[in-house]
C-alpha cells in the first residue's frame, strides 16, 4: 500500500480542498486538479444503472475554471455557506506506471448548507471516488466523481461539492 | 367600519386588466391547487409519464407521477405499455417503492394482494376462509369480485417514443390535445428514431408549479437572466425567432435560430450579465453541431401543458417534467435523451452541453432560483399582482420574442377550465 507520509499527503488533499470549497476561495478549486484533469457531480441512480449523465461533467482544468467564471460572475443565485464533513479517505489501490505514482481512494462526504436566513441542512451526501497522482507541486486529482444520495436537489447546487 | 389595510385577497378577484396580470393567490392558495390538480392534471389532459426506451422489455417497470398521484408504467408481455395508478385496491398502499425494475406481476405486500401487469387483481391470500377443527374460518363473501378490485388504469398514448397518460378515459386523443402546430415540433424531436437515455437529474423547487410553466412560455427572461445565452448569441432578443401555440393558447413552441452573440447595444446595453469580454476556456462547452432533424432552428423549447417541456437547446435534448408537491413546491425531473444512432462522437457532446442545463448549469440553476424568490414575493403580499404586458396585451403567435404573449395565452386557458 503507501507509506505514511503518502497517505498524510492524501489526508492533507481531503483536507485542502474541503476548505477551499467551504471558504469561498474558488480560484483555488482547480488547483486541485492536473490539465486534463475532469470533475464529475452524478446522482447516484445514474451511477448505479450505468447511465452516463451527471449533474456536471466537467471534463478538463480549462472546464473546471469555467465553472468558477460561473459561480463569481455569471450565475444568479441566493448566497449561501457550505460546510463539508469528509471521512477518512480510504486507498483502493496504489500503481505505479508510466506516469508516476497513482493513487485510487473513496471517502464519504456531507455538505451543510446554511442560507442566510435560514437553519443548517444536509445539502449533498455521497462519496469522492478519487484517482489522484504526484506531481512536482504535490499530489494533484486525475479525476474525482462526486457520487450522491441526495438525488433530489434542494433546488439548485452553485457551488463546488 | 374596518378600514385596516391588509395584503389578503378578501374576496379574491381576478385583476380588471384580464390576462396581462396574475394575481399571486393563484399561485398561494391550497384550494386552488386541488382543483387545479382535478382539473388540470387528472381531468382533461394528457400528462407525461415516461419514455418508451425506460421500459424496452417486458415486465420491465418504472414508478412515476401524475400531479400528485403515484403511478407505474410498465411494459406488459405482448409489448404494449400500461399504466396503472400505485395504490392498492385493499388497504391503499402506494404498494410499489422500487424506482424501476422488472416484475412479472405486481403485489402489496401488507395482505399480498396480487395484480397482474395490467392491474387486474388475481388473487388474495385467504378468499376461501382457512380450514381449521374441519370449518372454514373467515374468507371473502361469495359475491367478492376480484374483477371489481383492480388497480385503477390510466388510458395510454405513445407517440414516437414518448408515454403520456391520463385519469380520464374520456380525453380526446393526444394528436387532438397536442394540436397540429405543436404537434409539428413535437414530432420534430421524436421523429420516430430509437431514444437512447443517458440519465436524470432532479430538484426540488420551492415554488408553485405554474412558474415552470411560465418560466419556459418567456423569452423575455432567457438573454437577460442568462449569461451564456445573452453572452454567446444563444438566446436573446435579436435572434431569428418565432412563438406559436395551439388553438386554446395552453400549449406553446418557442423557436430560435442562435445568433452571432457578440455587442448589439439595443440588445445587451446595460444588461448585466452581458459579459462582452467573456470567453470560455474549454471549447468543448460549446461545441455545437448542427444536426439534420432540426430543419433551421437552434432551439426549440416546447411547453404541453400541465405536465412537461420538451428541450432542444443546441445539441442538449431532455424531457423535464412537473410533478407538484403542493401549492407552493414541485419536483422537476430531468431525462437527458439521445438517439440510438448517435456517434460516440455526439453522445459525448449531448453529455457535455448538458453542463448549460438542469439543477446546477449554467443556465438552468439561475431558474429555479427566480422560481424560488416569486414564490417568497407571492406569500408576502398575496393580494397583490404581477405585471404581464410586455408585447401588448393581447394574445398571439409572434415573429420575435420580446413578448409575454405565451403567459398571456396560459391564463386565458387557465382561467377558462378554471371557472376564476
Amino acid at each position: 500500500m503507501i507509506d505514511f507520509k503518502t497517505y498524510f499527503e492524501l489526508l492533507n488533499l481531503y483536507s485542502d480542498y474541503a476548505m477551499v470549497c467551504d471558504s469561498a476561495e474558488w480560484e483555488k478549486w482547480p488547483e486541485f486538479f492536473i490539465e486534463d484533469g475532469c470533475y464529475r457531480l452524478q446522482p447516484r441512480e445514474n451511477h448505479d444503472s450505468g447511465l452516463p449523465l451527471c449533474l456536471l461533467a466537467l471534463e478538463s482544468k480549462a472546464m473546471i475554471r469555467d465553472r468558477v467564471y460561473g459561480v463569481k460572475e455569471t450565475m444568479y443565485h441566493d448566497p449561501y455557506y457550505q460546510r463539508h464533513v469528509v471521512g477518512t479517505p480510504r486507498v483502493i489501490s496504489v500503481a505505479r506506471d508510466l506516469y508516476g505514482e497513482r493513487i485510487v481512494s473513496e471517502a464519504n462526504y456531507v455538505v451543510i448548507r446554511t442560507k442566510l436566513d435560514g437553519e443548517s441542512t444536509v445539502y449533498n451526501a455521497g462519496y469522492y471516488h478519487d484517482e489522484i497522482v504526484r506531481t512536482p507541486e504535490g499530489l494533484k486529482l486525475r479525476s474525482r466523481l462526486c457520487v450522491y444520495d441526495t438525488e433530489m436537489i434542494a433546488n439548485s447546487i452553485i457551488y463546488p461539492i | 367600519m374596518n378600514t385596516t389595510h391588509t395584503v389578503f385577497p378578501q374576496p379574491p378577484e381576478w385583476p380588471a386588466e384580464g390576462n396581462s396580470r396574475i394575481p399571486f393567490w393563484a399561485y398561494t392558495r391550497d384550494d386552488l391547487h386541488r382543483k387545479e390538480l382535478d382539473r388540470l392534471f387528472y381531468n382533461g389532459h394528457w400528462c407525461y409519464v415516461g419514455l418508451e426506451a425506460e421500459i424496452p422489455q417486458p415486465g420491465d417497470f418504472r414508478r412515476t407521477v401524475i400531479g400528485e398521484r403515484s403511478v407505474i408504467m410498465v411494459r406488459d408481455t405482448d409489448g404494449s405499455i400500461n399504466v396503472v395508478e400505485n395504490l392498492c385496491a385493499h388497504r391503499g398502499l402506494r404498494f410499489c417503492r422500487e424506482r424501476h425494475g422488472k416484475r412479472k406481476d405486481f403485489f402489496c405486500p401488507y395482505h399480498q394482494w396480487n395484480y397482474s401487469l395490467k392491474g387486474d387483481l388475481q388473487g388474495v391470500p385467504f378468499r376461501r376462509g382457512v380450514k381449521q377443527d374441519g370449518k372454514d374460518n373467515g374468507g371473502m363473501p361469495k359475491d367478492f369480485k376480484l374483477e371489481d378490485h383492480g388497480l385503477t388504469r390510466l388510458k395510454v398514448a405513445t407517440r414516437g417514443g414518448v408515454v403520456f397518460a391520463s385519469f380520464d378515459h374520456e380525453v380526446e386523443s393526444l394528436e387532438d390535445f397536442l394540436g397540429p402546430t405543436i404537434l409539428f415540433y413535437f414530432d420534430r424531436v421524436f421523429n420516430g428514431r430509437k431514444l437512447k437515455v443517458l440519465g436524470y437529474r432532479r430538484q426540488r423547487i420551492p415554488g408553485n408549479w405554474k412558474l415552470m410553466q411560465e418560466n419556459i412560455k418567456d423569452p423575455y427572461h432567457p438573454g437577460l437572466l442568462h449569461t451564456w445565452f445573452s453572452t454567446f448569441g444563444l438566446w436573446r432578443a435579436d435572434n431569428k425567432s418565432e412563438l406559436k401555440m395551439d388553438a386554446h393558447f395552453r400549449h406553446a413552441a418557442m423557436i430560435s435560430t442562435r445568433g452571432q452573440g457578440g455587442k448589439n447595444e439595443d440588445v445587451v446595453g446595460g444588461v448585466d450579465s452581458f459579459k462582452e469580454a467573456m470567453q470560455v476556456n474549454d471549447p468543448r462547452l460549446l461545441d455545437i453541431v448542427p444536426e439534420p432533424w432540426w430543419g433551421g432552428p437552434t432551439a426549440v423549447m416546447t411547453t404541453i401543458f400541465p405536465s412537461v417541456i420538451i428541450q432542444q437547446q443546441v445539441n442538449s435534448v431532455s424531457t423535464r417534467h412537473i410533478q407538484p408537491n403542493g401549492h407552493g413546491s414541485f419536483d422537476f425531473v430531468w431525462t437527458h435523451f439521445g438517439f440510438e444512432d448517435d456517434s460516440p462522437e455526439m453522445e459525448q457532446r449531448r453529455l457535455i452541453q448538458a453542463n448549460l442545463f438542469g439543477p446546477a448549469g449554467f443556465v438552468s440553476a439561475d431558474d429555479g432560483e427566480v422560481i424560488e424568490w416569486s414564490q417568497e414575493g407571492f406569500e408576502q403580499k398575496p393580494a397583490h399582482r404581477s405585471v404581464i404586458e410586455m408585447g401588448g396585451h393581447d394574445i398571439g403567435d409572434t415573429d420575435h420574442m420580446v413578448t409575454e404573449t405565451l403567459i398571456r395565452g396560459m391564463y386565458a386557458y387557465w382561467r377558462k377550465v378554471m371557472g376564476e
